[in-house]
């Protein structure tokens, strides 16, 4: 039977699909048959994200429809061994994703593969629930900044209560994962720490992934910023992916960069 | 640490402010999901049309609170009806 985890925020922009795509191939690269799935119908993106975007011929909502095959949507990825990429629909509106098609193919997904990752569109509508419904583990990508926050909150309710782990008395894994994390505006005041985060959403904390311009890099070229050599964002997603699997990993890229004296004493 | 912190020293930092607003907001937010089911809204609506058929009030005759005091939940209603003047 496969884990199924989803990775949600309530905001957008907050690293939903790059931190997916991340976890995804981090989880294949460590030997198990992965699979991520883009739920965010109308606007995928996951397949730009993982470099597959000119081999998508069928996707998701096709397989709901039946109009294709779970085989013949899942798109094997070149570069990293056991990792498969299912894209959302460009055309179709959200109507055509339901909760019985959405069951169906986790299902037949299930018999094959060790972990399902549901990369959550933002919002809290249809697309957002159902990416939610039948997970198993949820990661809860925030940005140290309000508004993501409170979204994040308020997400970590619905995964509580509307999913279908929760209406059987089961709860849903949370595990709570920090983006854009910038440790020199943390020292200075200017932006909420890590330890605040954890105050405030009060759910186990499973990777901090440090602002970095690689990130867009990543996306440039189609690639999963955790398959980038040298980058400190890549390290981070490793040791989150370490983590989930099981492995002590002390946290990094928590502290700030020394400065020079001169930037130090006027740099504020 | 720039030396102008000393001129600013007692102004507390932005990020403390986020926190301190966060914790208002999450609080209300979890207490709103304990206390408030979602089929408040169509209660109350649903009574104001009943009690409407008897008595002409207006739309905010009918108050619903949802109290918790321990285990039990205390659903409080009230109705301002208009003194009856024979």
């Amino acid at each position: 039977m496969a884990k199924i985890i989803v990775v949600t925020s309530g905001k957008g922009g907050v690293g939903k699909t790059t931190t997916s795509a991340s976890f995804a191939t981090g989880l294949a690269q460590a030997g198990h048959k992965t699979v991520v799935i883009d739920f965010d119908v109308g606007l995928r993106n996951l397949d730009l994200i993982m470099g597959v975007e000119r081999r998508v011929v069928f996707d998701f909502i096709n397989v709901i429809a039946g109009e294709a095959t779970l085989k013949q949507a899942l798109i094997k990825d070149k570069r990293v061994e056991n990792l498969y990429i299912l894209a959302a629909s460009q055309t179709r509106d959200k109507d055509a994703l339901t909760e019985a098609g959405v069951a169906r193919v986790i299902d037949e997904l299930s018999k094959d593969f060790e972990y399902i990752v549901c990369d959550s569109p933002a919002g809290i509508e249809k697309g957002a629930l159902l990416a939610m419904h039948f997970a198993d583990e949820a990661l809860i990508v925030t940005n140290p900044e309000v508004s993501s926050v409170r979204d994040s909150d308020r997400v970590l309710g619905i995964l509580s209560s509307k999913t279908a782990r929760a209406k059987s008395g089961e709860s849903v894994r949370e595990h709570l994962v920090i983006t854009r994390y910038d440790a020199n505006r943390v020292a200075r005041g200017e932006m909420l720490s890590v330890e605040d985060v954890k105050d405030i959403l009060a759910i186990p904390l499973l990777g901090v992934i440090p602002e970095s311009k690689d990130v867009l890099n990543a996306s440039n070229q189609g690639s999963p910023v955790i398959s980038l050599p040298d980058v400190q964002a890549a390290e981070a997603y490793k040791d989150m992916v370490a983590r989930f699997l099981g492995e002590e990993r002390a946290h990094r890229f928590l502290d700030p960069s020394s400065k020079g004296f001169l930037n130090r004493l006027f740099g504020g | 640490m720039a030396w102008m912190d000393i001129f600013r020293a007692n102004k507390p930092s932005t990020a403390q402010l986020a926190k301190e607003r966060l914790q208002v907001i999450v609080a209300h937010q979890r207490a709103g999901a304990l206390h408030a089911p979602d089929y408040l809204p169509k209660l109350q609506k649903e009574l104001l049309e009943v009690i409407r058929k008897y008595v002409a009030v207006g739309e905010d005759a009918v108050n619903i609170e949802v109290e918790r005091d321990g285990d039990t939940e205390i659903l409080e209603l009230n109705i301002t009806v208009p003194s009856s003047k024979n």
